[in-house]
């Protein structure tokens, strides 16, 4: 499956990780919505250096859409959470 | 009772409908095609704009920080000389204003860094966004040329969504590093203001520079000074043989002294 990782681009994951990577991510969800400042940052980056570890780039023309979307690294948790709802996107 | 979907999917559903969204509107799935690529064409002239932007202000830093690097240097040079001159006290008033360009330096070398790691980001931001782009502008015309209106629906809606979820992306990539300009750039006023208005630039340079105008003044004195010593060293050396050839020791005789010398000189002159 392709993930994205804002900011950086799409990897292909193999779909065996996605039981670890939703572990992962259900970590950073439950650190946003208890407002978890201490915790949403490990738990951010141990789901993106998961999706790297296991992860290698797509190809730079591939137009495959996403299966999973990743906030960028240096996101804040208000960050997050406006992704979360359709502000700050822009119009595609 | 919904299932707990985690981050990753719930952001990725928010991008699926807004192309969703972007689609339903279309009537012809083949005119998507054209007037997305129009889209993408606009977005990558913007992103290009944000690279520029983003370079404009880190320049703008960068001319700060070498001021402020001399001011600094230049302090430094000012306790120095204060030192030299004896006045600890000049020293430490040039040494604490060093400080305080220092803080700011320190805060601009933090902001040149932010801005150069936003502007490396839309670079690369840039050249993704053309490679997709590229790769629609191919598609498009295969679509097009391949397919009757109802059979392109599927792989319309594929390049579609692809293509802006990636441009969704961009997006965000520009508004980040919009917003961080937008603070730099403020804070840089802030600081040219203050420039501008002395209060820095009167710490340091220009005729406000007070430290300078002291150790300027002690440097005359100085001046004086040594005048003072080489006049005297001088009257002392003539003094000697004033003493040997005449009795004369008052002040006097600095004037007389040539004269006396001269006048000693006199009779071999003829032989």
């Amino acid at each position: 499956m392709i993930v994205r990782i804002l900011g950086e681009g799409q990897l292909e994951v193999p779909d065996s990780a996605a039981g670890e990577l939703n572990e992962l991510d259900g970590a950073l969800e439950t650190a946003v919505e208890r407002d978890d400042e201490e915790a949403f940052r490990p738990a951010l980056t141990a789901l993106l250096a998961k999706v790297r570890e296991v992860g290698s780039p797509t190809e730079a023309g591939d137009l495959r859409p996403s299966e999973l979307i990743i906030p960028q690294p240096d996101a804040t948790m208000a960050e997050v959470r406006k992704l979360l709802t359709d502000e700050g996107l822009i119009p595609g | 009772m919904v299932a707990p979907m985690g981050v990753m999917k719930r952001v990725t559903m928010v991008f699926r409908a807004k192309a969703n969204k972007a689609l339903d509107r279309m009537e012809d799935p083949r005119e998507t095609l054209d007037y997305s690529y129009q889209t993408q064409l606009e977005l990558l002239q913007k992103v290009r704009r944000g690279v520029a932007d983003v370079a404009t202000s880190r320049k703008r830093v960068e001319l700060q920080i070498n001021t402020l690097q001399q001011n600094g240097a230049k302090l430094d040079r000012q306790a120095r000389d204060s030192l030299g001159a004896g006045r600890e006290d000049l020293a430490r008033e040039a040494l604490t204003r060093k400080a305080g360009v220092q803080t700011q330096l320190d805060d601009l070398q933090t902001q040149y860094a932010s801005l150069q790691g936003e502007e490396e980001k839309l670079t690369q931001a840039s050249q993704r966004l053309q490679a997709k782009v590229d790769a629609f502008r191919t598609r498009k015309e295969t679509i097009k040329a391949t397919y009757t209106a109802a059979e392109a629906q599927t792989r319309i809606n594929e390049a579609f969504t692809g293509i802006s979820e990636e441009m969704g992306d961009v997006g965000l990539a520009i508004q980040r590093a919009e917003d961080k300009t937008a603070q730099m750039r403020a804070r840089a006023g802030a600081i040219d203001e203050l420039m501008a208005s002395g209060a820095l630039d009167d710490m340091v340079s220009g005729p406000h520079d007070d430290i300078q105008a002291e150790l300027d003044r002690l440097g005359a004195t100085h001046g004086v000074d040594r005048e003072l010593e080489a006049m005297k060293a001088e009257i002392s050396q003539n003094a000697p043989r004033q003493i040997e050839g005449t009795s004369a020791g008052s002040s006097d005789g600095a004037t007389t002294a040539p004269a006396s010398t001269a006048s000693t000189a006199e009779p071999s002159e003829p032989e």
